[in-house]
């Protein structure tokens, strides 16, 4: 039970510290000063959405751990992430159906989350939420505008579906942890939630006159700790300071 | 012909002479905020950004200048639709008032009668 719960932790952080990452990466590059800072603020929300599960997850396994040395002294293979969140900013676009595909994915999962069984979980869903909902709207309105945009932005966005198909199916697939906390509602089922996912990707891209294109190779295994080589990449930038000087803090 | 120039807010100083309409195409129109405090009951100007639409010109002010709580409203307006008073014609507009010192309260005794206005 308590492996599990720190595997589901973990998994919940590792999540958002990989996609806040990535989003930290636009940073001083966005394509004007508004949506960078709009992007930054959206990468410190989730930033702090990791920091939470994270310190949960440090007191649960107990002495010597705590958030820091979970997020900057981990391998890469024991990271539980989503393969979505540590794919390459790309362009603009496909930074933006990343987010949005990952922020209509959050909202639903915080929305059942909020009714676990497990306080710490609960008061985190609950907080996050509402962060969430904005980063929904946000992302909706970029598909849109771009979808529906010029040529070119439509172009770029059909470019995002497809280098992105891969990845939306993972979402949905429980693994071994987060099954093993269901029968005391610990976790939620992500496989109820896919409909409703669908449902509102399907609405958006309708406005957008965008064309959602079903995956007959999706890629899983993100949260049993197999990932593409774009993680590692990621995290021996992310980690350098903490491994080259360690216990260094700000 | 006469042409009308435009001023904008912000255009003194730096762009002598008014804005022309020539800007690019691909650059994102200039908005100006509004936020209202909690405290507050009116709308005060906070400053300017760029959006392509009112949906991200909200937004963008959001994310610009609410990051520490400072408002419980926001309004955007493109700031093409601001009309401004022309900076040259500083003197005929305000000079004329420096010398009526009669409008100001202070210029007349008030009777003992009167008490605590």
């Amino acid at each position: 039970m308590k492996t599990n719960l720190i595997n589901y932790a973990l998994h919940l952080a590792d999540t958002t510290l990989i996609l806040s990452h990535r989003n930290s990466e636009w940073c001083g590059h966005g394509p004007i000063l508004e949506q960078d800072i709009a992007l930054t603020n959206i990468a410190l929300d989730l930033l702090g959405q990791a920091r939470n599960f994270y310190q949960y997850a440090a007191e649960l396994m107990g002495e010597g751990f705590d958030e820091d040395k979970l997020a900057y002294l981990r391998h890469p293979s024991e990271f539980k992430n989503h393969l979505l969140v540590e794919q390459p900013n790309g362009d603009w676009a496909i930074t933006m159906l990343r987010q949005f595909y990952f922020s209509c994915f959050q909202y639903y999962f915080y929305n059942e989350l909020k009714n676990s069984s497990d306080q710490q979980l609960t008061a985190i869903a609950n907080k996050a939420l509402k962060e969430v909902t904005y980063h929904l709207r946000w992302s909706s309105e970029w598909v849109i505008r771009l979808g529906d945009g010029t040529q070119e932005s439509n172009n770029r966005m059909q470019n995002a579906i497809e280098i992105l198909k891969e990845f939306s199916d993972e979402f949905f697939a429980m693994a071994d942890y987060e099954t093993a906390l269901l029968k005391d509602a610990v976790s939620i089922n992500v496989k109820d939630i896919k409909a409703k996912w669908i449902q509102k990707v399907n609405d958006v891209f309708e406005e957008a006159t965008l064309n959602l294109i079903p995956s007959n190779n999706s890629q899983i295994g993100g949260k049993n700790g197999m990932h593409s080589e774009h993680l590692t990449t990621l995290l021996s930038e992310m980690q350098t300071l903490q491994r080259t000087y360690p216990n260094s803090v700000w | 012909m006469m042409l009308l120039k435009k001023y904008y807010y912000g255009d003194y100083g730096e762009i002598e002479g008014g804005v022309s309409s020539n800007k690019s195409e691909t650059e994102f129109p200039l908005w100006e905020v509004f936020i209202r405090s909690k405290q507050g009951l009116d709308h005060k100007h906070v400053g300017s950004l760029h959006a392509a639409d009112v949906a991200m010109a909200v937004e963008n002010a959001r994310d610009v200048y609410t990051r520490r709580m400072e408002g419980v409203s926001i309004w955007v307006v493109e700031s093409k639709h601001i009309h401004a008073s022309n900076p040259d014609e500083a003197e005929s507009l305000y000079e004329p008032s420096m010398d009526k010192i009669y409008r100001h309260p202070t210029f007349y005794n008030l009777p003992d009668e009167v008490g605590h206005m």
